[in-house]
């Protein structure tokens, strides 16, 4: 039983077909990286997984129940998280309070009118260690505006990482971020424990690379090639697209 | 028999004056994303200066074309100086022109005061015209005319200048026009002053058939949102449809159901938005 | 420091009517307190559901129609209470499924719409609202036998129901659920992606505005013993949404403070100036233009701005103007249409 699994998925826009008959497979556990060059449909296709986007055709598994119908706003219930190209998070909040919020997402306290969520002393507790987790708990009271852009994508892991996802879904996190940054980055995902299934995007080969498992190549909204890292990297396709042309 | 074709007569004529009306509305609701709640203050303007000018001595048509033309430099005032100022904030736009639309109106009824003015039917076009063996006043005749005549110019214009091409691009994607090096803020102002235009000049020639008075930008208003509701924002065959639909609703509707007209009038406006959120010729969303 | 504050205004209000001289001014109150629960009612969609209502008075119009109308068909008060806050509900739930069809500025105009049919019913069917004439009803509830009749004990009245409101109020912004409601108004797409059901939360909020307006309503019915379409009109539900802005959504004082200016405002101004509505509109220009997160923030800011006299301020321009941004936030990118679906989220 795969942990994430698109069958033929199809998606167009006008006469643009962003994402051509997309199928693949990821394990429990595995590390999957996603690369391909601009415009290669990548950041759709982890729209398509989490609903945000409809797709024409095709469908969508998470661990073998089928989840192309269920609304976008179900699929974190069930067990996906995402994280995102361009920071969305809540500025005029603190740290601890956007984590706060993604716990509260997936909590039945998020309908309680009358409770003082500032007295949730177990749901804060739970926020502030995930913020323990990507090195953040010493920033937990700040204004998430009066952070670096760093701290910030680690606050979106850390937004992702509160929701116990079984497919978590990284979209480019390491854009933008110097080197050292990105070895913080890193060492935080690669310490994701193997309950958490993991897929990619990316588009920094150096860093990316160190992190995959499998690869899938994407290209005009298709899968052009897929293997391990080393099959992927000695692929003459790969050299194509990203050397050749 | 002929209670029901005056009725439609008079629904052809004010769907005629609806759609000079919305026109405007529609396409600076379309281009610059404001809806603008000025516009009816504007007919009504237009329609009031008109009377001082005609009192002063103007004939009826360059009073027409001058009431409108004071509506037009108001209305690119407003844009270019308290608007423009607030670009990008749609909401302040929107609550702007609604303080806008109250200091008008008290400032029409400061100036002219609060009795109702008849406009007269200019003389040319007194009385009843034969059409098929059957008698039309012949003004009614004439603003459905000008109405279609102004419907196909402005057509002409969208689809055949280059300015209704920029006005057409600014429409479909603001931000993308200004990349390819259209001055979109002058589109705006030069769009908004020939909304402001087209309101101010209806208010002017629907003046002798529905009066001026308080209280008539009011009435007008929410007329000109349904039809841009009901035909899509920015697209000038929706308020030439919406026009008609909501012109025949409108005097229908109060001839048959007096008490529910405005339920009438409203209700299948929410019907489409609650069917077709985009309007009968809207763009779908995204 | 705070609660000395708030101590010291809750003694001061409710011993308002033996400070305040004259039946005058303790009526002002009382129209400043029922007012004040109109605009926090409004504020909850505007303020903390980002969600700008120009129909609100289609609302708070119901509520005090349908206690008139049920007054006069010979109900007690309770019964009356009930029934116009039970149809205000129902009424803010039909206005929320059909707003909702709309994002941004598709749901201002929507509002308008609704809130011009409630008008257009009010002054047309006759039949129903007696039209231009209005409905007018005779006496106040006598709730365990203490007459509201005279102007201090409706005071006291209209005090306690203020205070619920900015009470719950209070217990709802600092709730799980006012967090949601806050969330969907600063990052919907995001609220939805990490679980939340953005529509639902907003239709709740909406029910709890509309909740608010009718009380309000109602105790305006009560307080003029008439209810004309004049208090349904589009000019109505501006001068709400005035109070809220001009004192600013981000704070419970905000509407507060907003519902006395423009109060205060009309019954004075009226008394020297006979062009209110000039006025009214003027305010709103002067304020969405030069002060847009609100006559509270706006004047603090301006007043640090003058105290540094003639050194540039420090951090730069004029802080976040909270009506801009967030309005360009709350209006999406490019293509804020009439009536986009709601939850279509773009790609």
């Amino acid at each position: 039983m795969s942990a994430l699994a698109v069958r033929d998925l199809d998606k167009s826009f006008g006469g643009l077909r962003v994402t051509a008959g997309v199928s693949l497979a990821v394990e429990p556990g595995e590390r999957r990286l996603i690369i391909g060059p601009n415009g290669a449909g990548k950041t759709t296709l982890f729209n398509l997984i989490t609903g945000e986007l409809a797709p024409d055709r095709g469908a969508i598994t998470l661990f073998d129940r089928d989840i192309t119908r269920v609304p976008s706003r179900r699929r974190p219930h069930l067990g996906i998280a995402r994280t995102y190209q361009i920071i969305t998070l809540f500025p005029r909040d603190t740290l601890v309070r956007n984590v706060t919020l993604s716990l509260l997402g997936l909590s039945p306290l998020r309908w309680n009118p009358l409770a003082r969520l500032d007295g949730q002393r177990a749901l804060i507790g739970r926020a502030r260690e995930v913020l323990a987790r990507v090195a953040l708990d010493h920033l937990a009271d700040r204004p998430l505006g009066q952070t670096s852009y760093g701290e910030r994508r680690r606050v979106e892991i850390a937004m992702a990482l509160a929701q116990h996802p079984r497919v978590l879904l990284l979209d480019e996190p390491f854009a933008g971020l110097s080197i050292e940054e990105r070895r913080d980055v890193l060492r935080l995902v690669t310490g994701i424990p193997r309950d958490v299934t993991i897929v990619m995007i990316e588009h920094d080969m150096d860093v990316a690379l160190d992190f995959a498992e499998r690869i899938s190549v994407l290209h005009f909204g298709e899968v052009v090639v897929e293997g391990t890292r080393a099959e992927v990297v000695a692929h003459p396709r790969t050299r194509e697209i990203y050397l050749g042309e | 028999m002929s209670v029901w074709l005056v009725l439609a007569v008079n629904s052809v004529t004010f769907g005629g004056l609806l759609f000079l009306l919305s026109a405007g509305f529609s396409l600076v609701f379309g281009l610059m994303k404001i809806p603008n709640l000025t516009h009816g203050s504007f007919f009504m303007l237009g329609a009031y200066l008109a009377t001082s000018l005609i009192a002063w001595g103007f004939d009826f048509w360059t009073a027409a074309v001058v009431g409108g033309l004071l509506v037009a430099v108001f209305g690119g005032i407003v844009e270019r100086f308290i608007l423009r100022r607030l670009a990008g904030a749609e909401l302040a736009q929107v609550l702007v022109t609604l303080g806008l639309s109250f200091m008008v109106a008290d400032v029409c009824l400061l100036v002219w005061t609060g009795d109702p003015i008849r406009i007269d039917t200019p003389a040319a076009l007194r009385g009843a015209t034969s059409l098929l063996g059957v008698g039309f006043p012949t003004y009614r005749l004439a603003v459905s005319l000008i109405a279609v005549v102004f419907a196909a110019g402005l057509w002409a214009l969208l689809d055949r200048t280059r300015l209704g091409a920029m006005i057409r691009a600014g429409v479909d994607d603001a931000d993308m026009a200004r990349v390819t090096g259209i001055r979109v803020s002058r589109l705006f102002t030069i769009v908004f002053c020939l909304g402001a235009w087209l309101a101010g000049f209806a208010g002017v020639i629907g003046g002798p058939i529905l009066s001026v008075y308080p209280g008539l930008d009011g009435e007008m208003l929410p007329l000109a949102l349904v039809v841009v509701i009901l035909g899509g924002s920015g697209s000038l065959l929706g308020s030439l449809v919406g026009s008609f639909v909501v012109g025949f609703l409108y005097n229908f509707g109060q001839a048959m159901f007096p008490e529910l007209a405005y339920v009438v009038l409203f209700l299948p406006m929410l019907i489409v938005l609650v069917v077709r959120p985009q309007g009968l010729f809207g763009r779908p969303a995204a | 420091m705070k609660g000395i504050a708030l101590g010291a205004a809750l003694v001061a209000l409710a011993t308002l009517p033996l400070w305040v001289s004259g039946t005058f001014y303790v009526n002002i109150a009382s129209q400043i307190l029922f007012y004040a629960v109109f605009a926090l009612g409004v504020n909850v969609l505007a303020g903390y559901a980002g969600l700008v209502s120009l129909g609100h008075a289609g609302l708070f119009g119901i509520a005090a129609y349908t206690g008139g109308k049920v007054l006069g068909a010979g109900y007690g008060h309770l019964t009356v209470a009930a029934a116009a806050i039970a149809v205000t509900l129902c009424a803010s739930a039909v206005f929320a499924v059909l707003a909702l069809r709309g994002t941004g500025l598709g749901f201002v105009m929507i509002t308008v719409a609704l809130g011009q049919i409630v008008w257009g019913v009010a002054y047309r069917w006759i039949g129903l609202t007696n039209g231009d004439n209005g409905v007018t009803i005779s006496g106040r509830p006598a709730p365990f036998g203490l007459s509201l009749a005279s102007p201090r004990a409706f005071y006291w009245a209209t005090l306690l129901v203020f205070l619920l409101a900015v009470a719950s109020m209070a217990v709802f912004v600092a709730s799980p659920f006012g967090a949601s409601v806050r969330g969907t108004r600063d990052q919907p797409r995001r609220m939805n992606a990490l679980g939340y059901n953005v529509w639902m939360i907003r239709f709740l909020a909406f029910l709890l505005s509309g909740l608010w307006s009718g009380m309000a309503g109602l105790l305006f019915l009560y307080y003029n013993q008439f209810v004309s379409p004049q208090a349904v009109a589009l000019t109505a539900s501006a001068e709400a949404l005035l109070m809220v802005i001009s004192g600013g959504t981000a704070t419970l004082l905000g509407p507060i403070a907003g519902a006395a200016l423009v109060v205060v405002m009309k019954n004075v101004a009226s008394a020297y100036i006979e062009r209110w509505n000039f006025v009214l509109g003027a305010i709103f220009v002067v304020i969405v233009v030069f002060m847009p997160e609100g006559l509270v923030p706006g004047t603090v800011r301006l007043a640090r701005w003058a105290g540094t006299a003639w050194r540039p301020p420090a951090g730069g321009s004029r802080g976040a103007p909270r009506l801009r941004r967030g309005a360009a936030e709350r209006m999406g990118g490019v293509g804020g249409h009439v009536g986009a679906p709601h939850n279509n989220i773009e790609p």
